[in-house]
């Protein structure tokens, strides 16, 4: 059984639109990329798509209500609503140190979420010259 | 009315304004001071929680929030001074500034050299002018951002957005991921106006359906949005009726472009490009007005954080030069936008750079097209060209070249315009 797959590559700018052919996990054919790296890209997107995922998380005390956090490395993209469902349950409490650890294993997939930002307790007070 | 004095004063703490300081600070320039108008340095970064910040630069993907930190915290150890919570209200011709903060009251703040970097605003519904009712449910795609990423509030369940400025698209995902509902986005235009990778990563990804060549034609609602009317527009893009349909939603979110924010610059008379809407710029990114820089979203909306920080040195060492009295002298040629160029900056390049270092321009196409080349014309000459294989409006093209390959005089002017490859102009 053969597999058809449309993809728009986004190793570069140019955004080639790729027909790849699959048979279990091995590409038959690949046509549209205009480089190796397009190759790669379509290979990776088809059998182990990953994304860095981003959100936010609500914060008890701090200088704003939600803290931005991200997933230290790409994870395995099948996993980002489980992720976001975690995040969601989520309270830290102020102060937030620049890229504190959040969760040591978000969801099961052994990356970390950390504070993409520093949050203060209080409202930032005014600093003068 | 308390006074301040430094050699360089930046207007803003954005990206833009946190890289020029900085940069300020290690050209030489002894007293650097941001004025800012929120309660943190970070400018819109703060709220751009996704990450794909600073790929081009560093080769590394970065959050906006983490990009921000990056840059506050070179400035404030470099020793760039912040005033937070201060709005400057004015800039005067000879280099004083008038701001105002809620505990110091009004300031005087004499500068050596001002850098501009306010900045840029979101077009809004009254840019668009969309007929209908007045109902709450309406923002801007920036403004839903903020809501979401930094105040903690979900804007809306059932989601309609007009225009694919890249904004848009990173909100249509963010919505989605929150529990939004986004039915899908409508764009003017017959091509996309977002970064290929927003494309796919936002709206491919989260099966988010774009409809090009179509706009929004009514709002309905009286209290709330409670349905818009969408419809095909022609190639002259004028709303085809027969198409017209209803689409259920309880908001509308407008990404539908940036205007950069010159109030006091135009207050200063200083010139202003129409095309860009932000000053006319030297390759130091120093206005018309003499000692008065400008990088950033100030300048022209770029699509790439990278570029700013890039603009922003330049303007930074420029600044900084220009208040110690090391400017360099001589004459300019003036840039133009040629065939299929809507505009370049900077406007003017003095001689004496384009003999000594690499001289970068930035370009925004007409349209998208594929297989072309970029030449730059000398007195009618093509004196350089690059060849670009896609060109996209939506993706700001940059071109740099090196040392001493123009000898311009000061007469002739450099224009820059695309040729298709393979046929002669």
């Amino acid at each position: 059984m053969t597999e058809t797959h449309e993809l728009i590559c986004i190793a570069c700018p140019v955004g080639c639109r790729v027909k790849a052919i699959t048979q279990g996990d091995k590409i038959v054919s690949i046509e549209g990329n205009q480089c190796k790296r397009g190759e790669v890209y379509v290979k990776d997107e088809i059998f182990r798509p990953t994304r860095v995922v981003t959100g936010t998380v609500r914060v008890r005390g701090g200088a704003l209500p939600v803290l931005p956090v991200k997933t230290e490395e790409p994870v395995p993209k099948p996993s980002i609503p489980a992720i976001l469902k975690e995040w969601s349950q989520l309270v830290v409490t102020a102060p937030i140190q620049f890229h504190q650890v959040i969760v040591a294993d978000v969801a099961g997939t052994g990356v970390a979420a950390i504070a993409s930002r520093p949050l203060s307790k209080q409202k930032a007070d005014n600093k003068t010259a | 009315m308390r006074k301040l004095d430094c050699d360089v004063a930046v207007i803003g703490a954005g990206p833009a304004g946190l890289a020029a300081a900085a940069r300020a600070k290690t050209a030489g320039a002894k007293k650097v001071l941001i004025i800012e108008r929120d309660r943190e340095p970070g400018g819109i970064l703060q709220q751009c929680i996704h990450n794909g910040f600073g790929l081009h630069l560093f080769k590394e993907e970065f959050t906006g929030p983490e990009y921000a930190y990056k840059f506050i915290e070179e400035s404030t150890t470099a020793g760039v001074k912040l005033l937070l919570n201060s709005m400057a209200l004015r800039i005067q011709s000879d280099g004083h500034i008038y701001a105002i903060n809620k505990m110091l009251g009004m300031l005087n703040i004499t500068a050596g050299a001002i850098v501009l970097a306010m900045g840029c605003r979101e077009r809004n519904r009254g840019a668009v002018t969309i007929p209908g009712s007045r109902p709450s449910g309406i923002f801007t795609a920036g403004t839903a951002q903020r809501f979401v990423n930094m105040e903690g509030y979900l804007p809306g369940r059932k989601i309609v957005i007009l225009g694919s400025g890249d904004v848009g698209l990173i909100m249509a995902r963010r919505l989605t991921w929150e529990g939004a509902k986004v039915i899908g986005v409508y764009e003017l235009m017959p091509f996309s106006n977002g970064l290929t990778r927003n494309m796919v990563q936002c709206l491919q990804d989260n099966n988010i359906p774009l409809h090009l060549s179509h706009t929004v034609t009514k709002i309905h609602g009286q209290e709330r949005v409670e349905a818009v009317t969408v419809c095909k527009v022609d190639e002259q893009l004028n709303p085809v009726r027969e198409t017209e349909q209803i689409v259920e939603c309880d908001t509308l979110l407008l990404s539908v472009g940036l205007i950069p924010e010159n109030e006091l610059t135009r207050d200063a008379k200083i010139e202003i490009d129409p095309v860009t809407g932000g000053p006319t710029v030297t390759d130091e990114m120093e206005t018309s007005l003499p000692g008065v820089f400008a990088c950033g979203n100030v300048v022209h909306v770029h699509d790439l954080v990278d570029n700013v920080t890039r603009e922003s040195w330049l303007a930074g060492e420029g600044a900084a030069l220009y208040a110690q009295g090391r400017q360099v002298d001589g004459g300019f040629i003036a840039t133009k936008a040629g065939a299929g160029v809507r505009y370049v900056v900077p406007h003017k390049i003095r001689l004496a750079s384009l003999k000594r270092k690499n001289t970068t321009l930035y370009l925004r196409v007409l349209e998208p097209d594929v297989g072309v080349k970029v030449e730059l014309l000398l007195a009618g000459k093509v004196v350089f060209s690059r060849r670009e294989q896609v060109v996209r409006p939506a993706e700001m093209v940059s071109i740099s070249i090196p040392p001493e390959r123009i000898v311009a005089s000061a007469t002739g002017g450099l224009e820059v315009r695309l040729v298709k490859e393979g046929e002669r102009a």
